[in-house]
């Protein structure tokens, strides 16, 4: 490598700070820019309920939420991150209860292999806060970013179904996910 | 898979943006919804040398409007323009296919001047934007969509130019986005819209070449008095389109017309 490629690897490497709050929780921590949020998540916080199906946007297995909003953790570099609130699959459930989007997924088999439930989760809590009584349609519209090889949507749906009527009757509980659209 | 390595930026005014363009010379590239670029990135199918995040530019999210024209600020997400109350009541074709781009996670965080920028033959919004006879506002000058969109990936944008806005002109007639896909979060394997204005139609093709592409022989033979069924067989004169891994050449042209019928007998409310 020629001295002037040498530097400029040494440029491109050069780490940038990230300050997140993930589930509650303040983190600071210097990463290449290169870094994706999704192995921040996973190798840096040790957050490995993310998963990482595809690697090419298109599973949804590692979305959550950023300030609220549903996001492929995959397609965002960690830098973007940087003053952003986050919440993952493991600040859903409070003090040891499953969120009711977690219970539903449980008492209605919501799931085969279990790979790609944490993003189906994350994903039906931004469809239940934008929508806390959607169709079965809207349903399946609402987790087109998400892919189950085992091929289990029925139950996904059935779970969806279930957790919205749960949030409708329980008291509100606090969360994150943004209420508008934007 | 892990991107290589490149430098990066938070530009904090359009101006500053286009300085670190500069800066970082013709290899660098604008990062906003970063849904189209940052997967070319980790495929390494894109290199791009330096990053310059424009995220922080809030005054490039807007929805404005002022009777004649709808203007869409460069960095507003698909899910903004989806569920403007002003996007659905100027330029209601705009919120359907906003509705339509990939899924909500990609609405999210995707944009209206990365879609233009980045000038995938299969993005929808260029062919609302060729059809409408849009202007692409810049942060040096304002293109006439028809002269904007060159070639697959390529635009008339110089290396440190960046989209501002899309101003695009009212239009509240009868319209239909028709987007065939394998899967809902898909690209078009073709995609039509049709939009009914000024007393006719505008007729557009997503994905049947390296850009986007005006039927205006359909346009005309409506005009004339064709009936849609009979006006859609014109929508592949001239077109060559590209075959690729979902649909050959011909398949292509067949879709074109079968989906020109059907976008404008929908846009009117037939099926």
């Amino acid at each position: 490598m020629a001295p002037a490629e040498r530097r400029l690897e040494g440029i491109r490497s050069m780490k940038h700070k990230v300050a997140t709050t993930v589930n509650g929780r303040r983190h600071e921590h210097e990463v290449e820019p290169r870094l994706l949020l999704v192995h921040h998540l996973r190798d840096n916080l040790g957050l490995t309920g993310t998963h990482i199906g595809c690697d090419t946007s298109q599973c949804g297995a590692c979305t959550i939420l950023v300030d609220g909003k549903a996001v492929k953790s995959c397609t965002m570099f960690a830098v973007q991150a940087e003053g952003k609130s986050l919440t993952t699959i493991e600040g859903m459930a409070k003090d040891g209860e499953l969120h009711p989007i977690q219970q539903a997924f449980w008492d209605e088999h919501g799931l085969q292999c279990g790979y790609c439930t944490p993003g189906f989760i994350m994903a039906a809590a931004y469809l239940l806060a934008q929508n806390p009584n959607p169709t079965e349609d809207e349903i399946r519209k609402g987790l087109e970013g998400n892919l189950c090889r085992c091929t289990g949507y029925v139950n996904i749906v059935k779970a969806v179904q279930t957790a919205a009527k749960t949030m409708s009757t329980a008291p509100a509980r606090k969360t994150t996910v943004a209420a508008g659209g934007n | 898979m892990i991107p290589a390595a490149f430098e990066y930026a938070r530009a904090s005014s359009v101006e500053e943006a286009s300085n670190l363009l500069s800066k970082f010379g013709e290899d660098a590239k604008v990062l906003a919804g970063g849904h189209s670029l940052i997967p070319l990135m980790r495929l390494r199918l894109a290199q791009p040398s330096a990053l310059v995040d424009i995220n922080g530019l809030k005054d490039l999210d807007h929805i404005k409007e002022d009777g004649r024209k709808l203007r869409v600020g460069a960095l507003t997400r698909h899910v903004t323009i989806q569920n403007s109350s002003t996007v659905k009541e100027k330029l209601p074709l705009l919120a359907e296919i906003a509705g339509e781009v990939g899924d909500n996670q990609v609405r999210n965080m995707g944009t209206m001047g990365g879609v233009i920028a980045h000038a995938d033959a299969a993005g929808d919004y260029p062919t609302l934007a060729l059809m409408l006879d849009a202007d692409i506002v810049t942060n040096q000058r304002t293109i006439p969509a028809n002269e904007f969109f060159k070639d697959l990936f390529t635009t008339a944008l110089a290396p440190d130019e960046i989209v501002t806005e899309v101003v695009f002109p009212v239009a509240t007639g009868a319209h239909k986005y028709v987007k065939f896909r394998r899967r809902l979060f898909d690209w078009a394997i073709v995609g039509v819209a049709a939009q009914k204005m000024n007393g006719g139609w505008r007729i557009g093709l997503t994905n049947v070449g390296p850009t986007p592409v005006r039927a205006t022989a359909v346009e005309e033979a409506l005009h004339k008095g064709a009936q849609p069924e009979e006006a859609a067989q014109h929508a592949s004169d001239e077109l060559d389109p590209a075959g690729d891994l979902r649909a050959s050449p011909e398949y292509k042209k067949h879709l074109a017309r079968v989906l020109t019928k059907r976008a404008i007998n929908q846009a009117e409310g037939r099926q």
